[in-house]
Order: structure tokens, then C-alpha cells, then sequence
């Protein structure tokens, strides 16, 4: 095989693995938001339930969690959905990398000082307004370096697909070694989500610099 | 209860689990009145200061501002007002903190604008004009565009009672406001404080600097052990001849 051909398979598999990293963080970024708040809620049937459901994303394979979500309709509730190869991926990787999200916030939005509360509520701040213009802004800085690490993991992640078929990087790659016998594919995919990460890295450390204004 | 009467607290009290902080605490606040508040710690005097801020809930006695309830034991059991009428109670007050508590991510301008823009008191352009006055008359001008974190603790400090009069309160509380300082930082904080009483600001300062408590106040009370040991002016505190009072000034005029 040339190398010509090789390239040109491997990159519409670069093109999944990125669209599934791009639509993971879309997704798992806001929802684990909503996953901290249900952890820290008064309520104990829901902080239970959002503790359980951590526990069990955190401390089950990822790779099983994807075969379940695309398993589920069918042997849950008899349904076969066509193209749910894709969408299955997506929500597997959501809401597993929502439950990392979620404890980091958590983390973070612990580490704010009481008075910073204290004093918006005393300058007339509601609740949603303490939140979002005075604590999360904060929590972001003190997150930030958690979350690259956890983003640089999803990168490598992306290549779990390959468990449900979906034709991603690595999938691709291992077909044409099979093929091929040959490990330069592996290589190549081993380049891949090196300078992949190599960019992810950057851009965040760009946003930590930005973020270190104060 | 007149109309110049601006707090009025009446038998407050406060546990934190067995332990009983306030026994019963009754306290006016007049209209232009500087009222100091002294007392050892643990005494209850910052408890009593967070529960008229409505930052820690009483568990009994009443809390009146300007005629408005905030909480009440009238029926038994304490009240507390409903959330509006909270929010619009919190407008009447302002609260200047030991730990300045100073947002970081903030400009030093943007602490002061944004909660006088997002209570409705002005728009932007106004409330920065008064942020600019305000800190002029602070010492501070040229620190209008500065971060907290690059402010020394008496800047800071002086920021954040800038912050408390930009909402415009009809009175101000001071929780140990110097505590937290270096002592030579201490006196560009009271000479501000100091500046306001002169104005006729409506203050009530729990504070251990006695010699400023001396100077500035109209009325000082004596707090110990949950309850007002003994209150009056200051000459009238400073010549008392009780015992425990004496013991306490003594101990810190020593220092």
C-alpha cells in the first residue's frame, strides 16, 4: 500500500476522532456542571443518586460503558435505531467525562473562600448572579490544569470507539496493519494523537496565561 | 421608635449547637450615630455584627431596620421576612469585612461599579463616575484599573469601604476592619473611618483599637460573654469604675 493511500484512510478516521473529542467537551463540559450541582444539592435522594452515578462512571471501563449505551435500546426497550453507532459514542463519552468534570468543579467550587459569598450576598447579589459573576470565574483558574489533564486523556480516549466499530484513527489504523503487516500504521496513529494532544496543550496553556490576569 | 432610628435589635439571641453566643442582645442605632463595639474574644460581638447583616440567622429576638422587620419573635417563634423584603432590607446596610473579602477576578473599579449597576442604583457610566469620587476622597485614584491582589491590605481595605458606600447605606458595620492589617497599615483604615464620622456616617464598628474606639464613637458597648455588660460614651466607659471593664481596656491600652 502506499503511503499516499494510507494517509488519505487514516485522516477520514482523524476527522471521527476529532469530532468525537470536539463533541465530547460540547457536551460533558456543561453537563458535568449540572452533575456538581446535583452532588452538592440539600436534597439527599439527589445527591445520592448523583454520588452513585459518579461511582459507577468513575470505577467501570469506559470501553463497557460504550458497549452499554449502544446495547441499552435494544435490550432495554426492544428498540433498534438506525445510525446509533455515532450518537451512542457521543453520550457514552459525555457522560462518563461529565462525572470527571463534575468532581473537579466541585473541587474547585469548594476551594472559594466562604467570604466572597458572604460579601455579594451583602451586596445584593442573588444567587444565580453569585454564581456565575463571582464564583465560577474563579473556579475556572483554580480548575484549569485539572481539566487540560482530563482533556489530554479524552484525546487518547477517542481511540475506545474502536470497541463499537466506529472507523476513528486508531480503527483505521489497525485494519491496515492487519492488512498490511505492518506496524506503521500504528505509528502514524501513534503521531497523530501526539501532536493532537501537542495542540490541545497549547491552546489551554494560552487560556491559563489569559486567565492569569489577577 | 422614632424616625431617626435606623437599627433597632431587640433580645437577640444565637447558639452554635450548645453553645449560647448571644443571651440577649437590645441595641438602637440613631441617625448619624458612631457606635463601637469592644469586648474580648469570644464575647459575641462579631455574631451579634453577622446577625444584623442577616449573614448568620438569629434564633431569637427581632431585627428592625428603619421600621422594616427582617425577623421576629413576636409569635413565639422567630420570622424572618420573605425574600424580597430581605433584599430590600439588605439596600439599608453595608458591611465592611475583617478579610476585606475584595472579588479578585475583579478590577478595583469593577468591585466597586458592578453591584451599584446590578441593584439598579445607576448605570454603568454613573457608577463608575462615583467609583471615581469615591476613590479620590480614599487616597486611591490611581487604582481604579488595578487587581486587588496587587493592593497592600490597607488599600484593600480602604477599596472595600469604598465598595460599601458606593451602594449608598444608611448604615455601615465594620467587622474588626484593622484586624487583618500590619499595624503600621492600620491608621490610613481609621483615618478613613475616622473621615466618615466626621460626615455624620451612620456607623457601628466592632473593633479592639481602643484608642480609635475612644476618638470616634458617640456611644461604645462593652460586650461580654453573649451579653451588653455595660455601654455609654466614651468618657463615661473610660471613667468607669467597674471592675471588668477596666480590666479589659487596661489589658489592651498596655499593649
Amino acid at each position: 500500500m502506499k503511503i499516499s493511500v494510507m494517509l488519505e484512510q487514516l485522516s477520514s478516521g482523524m476527522l471521527v476522532s476529532v469530532e468525537i473529542f470536539l463533541l465530547t467537551l460540547l457536551f460533558s463540559l456543561p453537563l458535568g456542571l449540572l452533575v456538581t450541582f446535583g452532588r452538592r444539592s440539600k436534597n439527599r435522594i439527589l445527591s445520592s443518586a448523583v454520588k452513585f452515578y459518579i461511582a459507577i462512571m468513575r470505577g467501570t471501563p469506559l470501553m463497557l460503558q460504550l458497549i452499554v449505551v449502544y446495547f441499552a435500546p435494544f435490550y432495554v426497550f426492544g428498540l433498534t435505531i438506525n445510525g446509533f453507532r455515532f450518537p451512542a459514542i457521543i453520550i457514552a463519552f459525555s457522560i462518563n467525562y461529565a462525572a470527571y468534570f463534575a468532581e473537579i468543579y466541585r473541587g474547585g467550587i469548594e476551594a472559594i473562600p466562604k467570604g466572597q459569598y458572604e460579601a455579594a450576598q451583602v451586596l445584593g447579589y442573588n444567587r444565580v448572579q453569585t454564581f456565575f459573576r463571582i464564583i465560577f470565574p474563579q473556579v475556572i483558574r483554580i480548575i484549569l490544569p485539572s481539566v487540560t489533564n482530563e482533556t489530554i486523556t479524552l484525546v487518547k480516549d477517542t481511540s475506545l470507539a474502536f470497541v463499537l466499530a466506529q472507523a476513528e484513527m486508531f480503527t483505521i489504523a489497525k485494519q491496515i496493519a492487519a492488512k498490511e503487516a505492518s506496524v506503521g500504521p500504528l505509528m502514524v496513529a501513534g503521531v497523530f494523537y501526539f501532536v493532537f494532544n501537542y495542540v490541545v496543550a497549547f491552546i489551554m496553556e494560552r487560556i491559563e496565561k489569559k486567565l492569569n490576569y489577577y | 421608635m422614632d424616625n431617626n432610628t435606623l437599627l433597632e435589635i431587640r433580645n437577640m439571641r444565637k447558639s452554635f449547637g450548645e453553645k449560647e453566643v448571644l443571651k440577649d442582645i437590645s441595641l438602637t442605632v440613631e441617625r448619624g450615630e458612631v457606635v463601637s463595639i469592644i469586648g474580648p474574644s469570644g464575647s459575641g460581638k462579631s455574631t451579634a455584627l453577622r446577625c444584623a447583616t442577616l449573614l448568620e440567622r438569629m434564633d431569637g429576638g427581632s431585627l428592625i431596620y428603619e421600621g422594616h422587620v427582617a425577623a421576629s419573635d413576636e409569635s413565639g417563634t422567630i420570622t424572618y421576612a420573605d425574600k424580597q423584603q430581605l433584599k430590600k432590607i439588605r439596600n439599608y446596610f453595608g458591611l465592611v469585612f475583617q478579610s476585606f473579602n475584595l472579588f479578585p477576578h475583579y478590577s478595583v473599579l469593577k468591585n466597586i461599579t458592578e453591584p451599584v449597576v446590578l441593584s439598579g442604583r445607576a448605570d454603568k457610566a454613573e457608577a463608575a463616575k462615583w467609583a471615581v469620587s469615591l476613590l479620590r476622597r480614599l487616597g486611591l485614584e490611581d487604582k481604579a484599573d488595578a487587581y486587588p491582589g496587587s493592593l497592600s491590605g490597607g488599600q484593600k481595605q480602604r477599596v472595600s469601604i469604598a465598595r460599601a458606600l458606593a451602594m449608598q447605606p444608611d448604615v455601615l458595620f465594620f467587622d474588626e476592619p484593622t484586624s487583618a492589617l500590619d499595624p503600621e497599615l492600620t491608621g490610613e483604615v481609621l483615618r478613613v473611618i475616622k473621615t466618615l464620622a466626621t460626615d455624620h456616617m451612620t456607623m457601628v464598628i466592632v473593633t479592639h483599637e481602643m484608642k480609635f474606639a475612644r476618638e470616634v464613637s458617640d456611644r461604645i458597648i462593652f460586650m461580654e460573654h453573649g451579653v451588653i455588660h455595660s455601654q455609654g460614651t466614651p468618657e463615661e466607659l473610660f471613667n468607669s469604675n467597674d471592675e471588668r471593664l477596666n480590666a479589659f481596656i487596661g489589658k489592651l491600652e498596655s499593649v
